[in-house]
This record gives structure tokens, sequence and C-alpha cells, in this order.
């Protein structure tokens, strides 16, 4: 049956079938890698056509590989929202509340302090106002308002870069707000980058690098929205959370260095300002203990065709109800609207208060120091007017107008009142000696 | 080979007596008889298949389908379609067994909780079918190769059968 000797014929055969199965083979491997090829494009998706640096600050050059993000975080731009208690609309405070300028009476608040607007006037605004002319600040301002900052921070050592002043750096700094504060160029990970974020974090013994994804979208936005201070001659940029978050541990905190950031003109009492401790006062509310994180409501999910996106435009949620609020609550916009004013109106109603409260304490305390009252005589009510102006200032320049926590802001308001009356109480008391 | 078993089992017959059969023969035809009414009494076919019906067979379930009635699913999914996995049928069935045997134990020993809560065995079932329907969707924002995907459930927690 097997031939001795292989025919032509069968030679013809033999390389017809090599040559066959060469092809085959062939055509199964460029079919595998072309399959291997598309499976990467799906993992890299979406389509990158630039390669991010890591130190490019320029969000139009991120933007490149996420048009969508970068045109919603274009619109913070905008100066047309007008809520009730917020938008981005850039008026003087101290027009709308006349009684803020006395409240703050020498310290530069007193002389110019707007309405934020924006994350894109972040530096802008920071750059213009009139608080930069009255006082020499330091660099460490620019921690948050520039995206510069990491780079000098890097260039300049930490300490210099905080305390050299700011009128000295700001010629390097031309970004506000940008991608690179929050997202890794390669991944576009979350990730934090403000060294006082991640040096109060760990002072309260979090790690954040162990951060779950739901809190991180929360911590990208705590490197900047909180309550701060200059320690030190180096000004170095702090946060006084080692105690905890609560404003009476926040008091402990600055009371046991005997910190103080301006001397009351009128009342001459050792004064604390609390700015914007959106972080602070998020974490003692109901949205905080249910996981609910900053970019959940600040930045929800928005369908754009047939992929959804992260809205960028970093905003208030009242302008966008349906989506920041609704796929959990289920009730109607109007009544989720009008829950948020009720709850805003009540603070408001009682940040008014306290403001004449504190104005009635000052009042006391200035015409005792008239008559003549020593500052030992003053110091209980000094003391008890720093106390109300933090809790005061706590809330108020808190920028959620109590939404963040309602229950905790007005027992701080309520706290601040007592204080404020108190203070009223002991100044009379010395008077009438 | 089988000559030597027909031989075994011929000494087995003539070891028992032939009322000894019959009486075995009627025991085992009384238990598949009684057991097939069973299996039927409690409509056991209608568990093999994919209809919601099915489901709300035990009316502790009432709700559950009320609610899927009205919910934004309604049209597109039924319960099947949600709680048990797509990735084989192999998968498939051998979760119906264990939500089966897991409901029917519940329900025999009257140890249903209240309010039902979804296992988390049972709840990455349908987190992984969000996923399933809605992939490119949420493709940007689900981060699907990280340790840790984002979770739908935790806000569209009333899309299958509202609240």
């Amino acid at each position: 049956m097997a031939q001795s000797k292989p025919s032509a014929r069968n030679i013809v055969w033999l390389v017809a079938a090599f040559v066959v199965g060469a092809l085959v083979m062939a055509g199964l491997a460029a079919l595998l890698v072309s399959i291997q090829g598309h499976k990467n494009e799906a993992a890299e998706y979406p389509l990158r056509v630039v390669q991010i640096a890591d130190n490019e600050l320029d969000p139009a050059v991120w933007g490149k590989n996420f048009p969508r993000e970068y045109d919603s975080f274009k619109k913070t731009e905008d100066t047309t929202i007008s809520t009730t208690y917020g938008g981005s609309i850039k008026y003087s405070k101290l027009e709308k509340d006349p009684k803020l300028v006395r409240l703050y009476a020498g310290y530069p608040f007193s002389v110019d302090y707007s309405k934020a607007r924006g994350h894109y006037y972040a530096l802008i605004d920071q750059k213009a106002t009139k608080r930069q002319e009255v006082a020499a600040q330091p660099g460490a301002c620019a921690n948050c308002h520039a995206a510069e900052a990491p780079q000098l921070i890097v260039q300049l050592g930490w300490e210099n870069f905080n305390h050299t002043p700011y009128k000295q750096i700001q010629d390097q700094l031309h970004i506000g707000t940008s991608c690179a504060d929050c997202h890794d160029s390669k991944t576009m990970d979350l990730r934090v980058t403000r060294p006082a974020f991640i040096n109060a974090m760990k002072a309260r013994g979090i790690d954040v690098n162990q951060a779950t994804r739901q809190e991180m979208r929360t911590y990208v936005c705590g490197q900047c929205h909180v309550e701060y201070y200059f320690a030190g001659d180096n000004k170095i940029l702090t946060f006084p959370w080692t105690k905890g978050l609560e404003i009476e541990n926040i008091e402990k905190y600055y009371d046991e260095i005997s910190f103080k950031d301006w001397v009351h003109k009128d009342s001459g009492a050792p004064m604390l300002k609390m700015q914007h401790p959106e972080f602070e006062m998020w974490s003692s509310g109901i949205h905080a203990k249910s996981g609910v994180s900053c970019a959940d409501c600040h930045m929800p999910y928005v369908r754009e065709g047939a992929i959804k996106v992260s809205d960028h435009w970093v905003r208030s949620p009242l302008t966008d109800i349906s989506r920041a609020c609704q796929p959990c609550h289920r009730q109607s916009e109007a009544e989720l609207k009008q829950r948020v004013l009720d709850i805003q109106n009540k603070t408001h109603d009682l940040i008014d208060k306290t403001e004449t409260a504190m104005g009635d304490g000052i009042d006391v305390i200035a015409a005792a120091q008239q008559s003549g009252a020593t500052d030992a005589d003053l110091a209980k009510a000094r003391d008890l007017h720093r106390k109300a102006s933090m809790r005061w200032d706590f809330v108020s320049s808190e920028n959620s107008m109590g939404f963040h926590s309602p229950q905790e802001a007005a027992r701080i308001l309520a706290e601040a009142i007592n204080y404020a009356r108190q203070a009223q109480v002991a100044a009379l008391q010395v008077t009438k000696k | 080979m089988l000559i030597w078993l027909q031989g075994k089992i011929g000494s087995l017959f003539f070891a028992i007596p032939l009322a000894g059969w019959l009486f075995l023969f009627g025991l085992g035809g009384g238990i598949v008889g009684l057991g097939g009414f069973t299996f039927n009494y409690a409509a056991g076919f209608s568990y093999l298949s994919d209809d919601p019906k099915a489901c709300a067979n035990c009316h502790v379930m009432r709700d559950v389908y009320d609610g899927w009635n009205r919910a934004p699913h309604h049209a597109v999914a039924v319960c099947n379609d949600c709680h048990t996995p797509h990735s084989s049928l192999i998968a498939k069935y051998a979760v119906k067994a264990l939500n089966g045997y897991r409901h029917s134990k519940a329900f025999t020993l009257n140890e249903i909780p209240d309010p039902i809560r979804i296992v988390e065995f049972d709840r990455q079932i349908v987190q992984d079918n969000c996923v399933t329907c809605h992939g490119e969707m949420v493709s940007q924002i689900f981060h699907a190769n990280s340790q840790a995907p984002t979770d739908c459930l935790t806000c569209h927690a009333g899309v299958g059968h509202g609240r």
C-alpha cells in the first residue's frame, strides 16, 4: 500500500498540503492578533490622542483626550447662575450684608469679601482681591488657588514656598484649577496632590493612599474646601484637624497653641477667621454618613449620547436637581428644591440673629473699653466674643448655607448666639462695676 | 461481563420473596406518585422558567412583583434577567438551584427575615447584570478593570422593583 519511493504526484500533494497549512495557520495567527488588538483597544478606551506629560497643567491639553469632561469643565467660566444663597456671580458680601464689615473690623475681610464663583476664577479672583493690597499675603495662599502649586512646592521646598510673599511668586501662577489637581496623568485615577491635606489626614491616622474610590471622590475636593491656617513664621499651610473636625475640636486645637488670626478693632478680642469648611461641615451630615461623596451631587453623572460621564461643571446642585438628587431621592424637583430652601432659609435666619447678637456684644465691649475697662476686666467678654465669632464664621463662610449638615449648622449657630449674648452680659457686668 | 451481571440479578430476585418485591415496588410507586403530585401542586416546573409569575408563587414576593410591574425595567427585564447570571447556562441554573434551596428552606421553616434584604452573593449578580446591559453607557465611569468598580445599586436601587 505505501509506495517505496514518492512519485512526482505525491510530492506535489505534499507541497500543496504544506502551503495550505502554512496559509491557514498564518491566517489564524493574523486573526488572533487582530482580536487581541481590539481587546487592547477596548481596555484602552477611550482612545488617547495625546500623551499627557506628568507635569502637564493646561486643561486644554488634557481636554484633547477627554473632550466631554473638558467641555463641561470650561463651563465653570459661567457667571450667570443665581440661586438664592449661591451661584456663580461675584457680588460683594460686604455690600449684601453690611454687618460683616463690623464683624471683621481690623481684618482684610472687612475691606473686600466677594462671593466665590466657578473654579475657572480660582486664581483670577485671588490675584484681584483687595485683600492682597491691604495685607502682605504669603505664597501659602497659592496652595489651593493655583495649579502650579505642587510643582512650585517641589521646586522651592515646602517651607520656602509657603512663606515666600505671594506677590513674589504670582508671576509664576497662570492656571487656576486644573485636571492635574485631581487626576493622574497616565491612568486618570483620582489622586490627592496637596501636601497640607495629606499631612492633615496622616495626623488623624488616615492614609489617603488606602482610600476607596468613593472616598477619593470627596478627598480631591477636601484638598482645598477646608478650614486652614498658616502655622509659624514659615506660614506653613496646616489644617487644624488633629483633635477632630467638629468646631469644638478645632477650637481646642487653636486654643492650645493660643492662635489668633487678628485682633478685633472694636472689641480687642483675639479672633479666628474660619475659611470655607465644606469638608468639615459635610462630614457631620447625613449625606456623609450615607456614603454620598462631593462628586455625587456636585459632579453628577450626565448622559451624553450613548455614554455617561461625570459633569465637570462643578456648581450648585440646585441647577441640576434631576441628576444631582433624583437618582436617590424620588420626590419631585419642586419638592426637593423646596426642602433645600427650607434648610437654607432657616440657617440664614439663624445667621442673621447671630450677627445681631454679636454686634450687640461688640457694642458693649467697645463701650466698656471707652469707659476705661482694663484688659483683665474684659478678658472674659473678649474670649466669649472669640468663641461666638469662630462659630458664626464656621457656618457663614461654609458655602452650603447649612445644607451639608443642617442640624450641626443650627447647633453651632445656637452656641454662637449663646456666646455672643454671654459676651454682652459679661461686658455689661464690667461696665456696671 | 453481561452474563455475570444477569446471574447476580437472578440470584437476588430469588433471594427476596414475591410479596417483598410487591411491597417494595408499591412503596416506590407511592413515593413517585405523592412526590409527583406535590411537585405539581407546588408548581415545580414553573421554577425552571423565566416567568415572573413563578417568583410570585410565594405571596411574600407579592410587593416585589407589584413593584416590578411599576418599575422602569418592567418592559425590558424579568426577574431572572437581573437575579441570575448570564455568563453560562450552567451558572444560571446553579444559581437558580442555590436560590431555590434557600427560599424553600426559609419558607418551609418560616425563617423569612423582615424586611427581606438581598445577600451579598446575589447582590453581586445583580450588579454584574447592570453592566451586562448598560456596559457601554457606563464605560467611562464604571472603571471595570479597577480593584473597585463603581457600584450602581447604591444610587439606582429602585430601578428593578421600586422602593
